[in-house]
């Protein structure tokens, strides 16, 4: 099943450097890295983005065959764009078949696109899997908390990417079943038409909202029970601290930006 | 129907740092009209194994083979006995979605290619098998129903397929005494209706020793006891290495007989224990 292939949003147990950061540090070292993806305008650029997070997924032990299969899912987006961007490119002319061509800035452009396309992927698929899925949202909630000032509820924003977040696996494993139970009743997903295939999905999708709700009750009487009323007053059990490794961390991150920074306006 | 499983083996996440062999080099049959009960621990394997036998998964090594046929292969001939495989999952009414109980009912049998009042027919007679009033029960909605009748009606539409081997993965899950026992009491009736043989996985040992004439155990991903629950259940000591027990009635003349009674305790169930305890002391 090739729900089982979505790397993004999954966690990797381990007890690396790289796991043991702050989350506000491994927030905020990807939007960084996301960022500097944008400004590189060469290719001496994305072999340093490369290096970096090829020495970041070192750090943390993830396997890379496990960071190639994240690809997987985006892998139709990649090779569309790079034929796209192989073809209709103008410039300078290589090879010509019939009315199509390529063109040098065409093949420049293609791999550009392609090498931007997969560090995007590992840069953010590698932060879900180095952080917990609660850790990430206290960063975020603790990173969005000035803006309370503006009346932000940061607390509610981050309690609701948490559950969302938690019930990702629960409600696959919740599709998969409710599949295999309508196929064991002679149900067919994969063949006809794009109209019979909507029309096939409605013995999963009823019943799954039907649970989705049945679980969104269970949830929000638990949490009624232990007397969660919103974020007001909550303190945590695990409070955050930025430690040494946080700072050696934090330079690095600065020294990468500012060689990229280097990169986009020195030789050009 | 005679189902041959021959080393079955299934590894979930190959290559992956959470991979999980579920079954390893499994080896049973089910021989026609048999009421087999398969027993273990959470976690060992049951469901990935069912899941093999209507084809819902494809076995890593080794083969299902329904009368001579495997049925992995891509034949029609292998399509057609999967779809006279009857599978029936944990809290199977889970997967109701219709807006009336004989349209949902009728889902198999239309998957199936039935007329219209072909499935109808099939499906009011299903209805009829699980213990529901078909004219009463057909025009509600699934989801207005309770619990035990829910489950029924999910069962329904698993039998309206008509199949030759039925599958119930933990059919009383989460149901009362009285509905547990009238759920069991069904599936022995649509045994005797319909002649099928069937495969019950359950926890309770007391419904395998009432019920089964074939047990087999599972651990870890292999098949670790097969026989008579006679022969399983006279096993104790293997069975709590297991961690599973024996059913109530065989533990009690156990423990008489550890006493000193001299009982019997080749006792299965509670009627035979009866018997034996009036037979000895009275």
């Amino acid at each position: 099943m090739a729900i089982k292939d979505i790397t993004l949003g999954q966690y990797f147990p381990g007890e690396s450097i790289v796991h043991r950061l702050d989350p506000r540090t491994k927030i905020l070292g990807t939007f960084v890295f996301l960022v500097t993806l944008f400004l590189v305008n060469r290719f001496a650029g994305f072999a340093l983005s490369a290096a970096f997070i090829a020495g970041v997924i070192a750090l943390s032990g993830v396997p890379v065959k496990f960071m190639i299969r994240g690809l997987r899912p985006i892998l139709f987006l990649i090779v569309f764009s790079t034929i796209l961007n192989l073809f209709v490119t103008a410039g300078t002319p290589i090879v010509q078949f019939g009315p199509l061509t390529i063109t040098e800035e065409g093949v420049y452009r293609a791999a550009f696109m392609a090498l931007r396309l997969m560090l995007l992927i590992f840069g953010s698929s590698l932060l879900t899997l180095v952080t917990k899925p609660i850790t990430l949202t206290d960063g975020i909630e603790r990173l969005m908390s000035p803006l309370n000032i503006v009346k932000l509820p940061s607390h509610e924003l981050a309690m609701m990417m948490t559950i969302a977040l938690r019930f990702i696996p629960t409600l696959l494993d919740e599709t998969d079943k409710i599949m295999k139970a309508q196929t064991a009743r002679g149900a067919d997903f994969e063949s006809g038409n794009l109209f019979r295939r909507a029309k096939g999905l409605i013995p999963l999708l009823v019943p799954l909202f039907v649970s989705a709700f049945r679980i969104a009750g269970d949830l929000a009487m638990a949490m009624e029970a232990r007397c969660y009323r919103g974020g007001k007053g909550r303190t945590r059990m695990n409070g955050m601290a930025f430690s040494g490794r946080d700072a050696g961390a934090l330079c690095v991150l600065v020294a990468y930006f500012a060689a990229t920074i280097y990169l986009r306006t020195m030789g050009g | 129907m005679r189902i041959e499983v021959k080393g079955l083996t299934h590894v979930y996440s190959e290559g992956m740092p959470f991979e999980t062999v579920a079954l390893e080099d499994v080896n049973f049959v089910l021989e026609p009209g048999s009421f087999t009960g398969l027993i273990g621990h959470t976690g060992s394997g049951k469901s990935t194994l069912i899941q093999h036998l209507n084809g819902l998964l494809r076995p890593m090594e080794g083969a299902v083979i329904v009368d001579g046929v495997n049925i992995a292969d891509k034949s029609d001939a292998a399509r057609a006995l999967r779809r006279k495989i009857g599978l029936v999952f944990q809290y199977p009414e889970h997967q109701l979605f219709e807006e009336t109980v004989l349209k949902d009912v009728c889902f198999g049998p239309k998957n199936l290619g039935c007329t219209q009042d072909e499935c109808e027919e099939r499906a009011l007679h299903a209805l009829s098998l699980v213990g529901l009033d078909g004219k009463a029960f057909q025009d509600r909605s699934p989801f207005g129903l309770s619990g035990g009748e829910k489950r029924r009606v999910a069962i329904a539409g698993v039998l309206a397929m008509e199949p030759d081997v039925l599958i119930l993965d933990e059919p009383t899950a989460g149901l009362d005494p009285a509905g547990h026992r009238s759920i069991l009491d069904m599936v022995r009736q649509i045994k005797r209706e319909r002649d099928l043989s069937i495969l019950l996985v359950t926890h309770n040992m007391d419904d395998v020793a009432r019920l089964a004439d074939h047990v087999l155990v599972m651990q870890s991903g292999r098949l670790v006891m097969e026989g008579t629950p006679l022969e399983i259940f006279s096993e104790d000591a293997k069975l709590q290495t297991l961690g599973l027990s024996l059913p109530q009635a065989t533990r009690l003349m156990n423990m008489l007989a550890e006493r000193g009674c001299d009982v019997r305790t080749d006792i299965l169930t509670l009627q035979e224990a009866e018997e034996e305890i009036v037979r000895a002391f009275i």
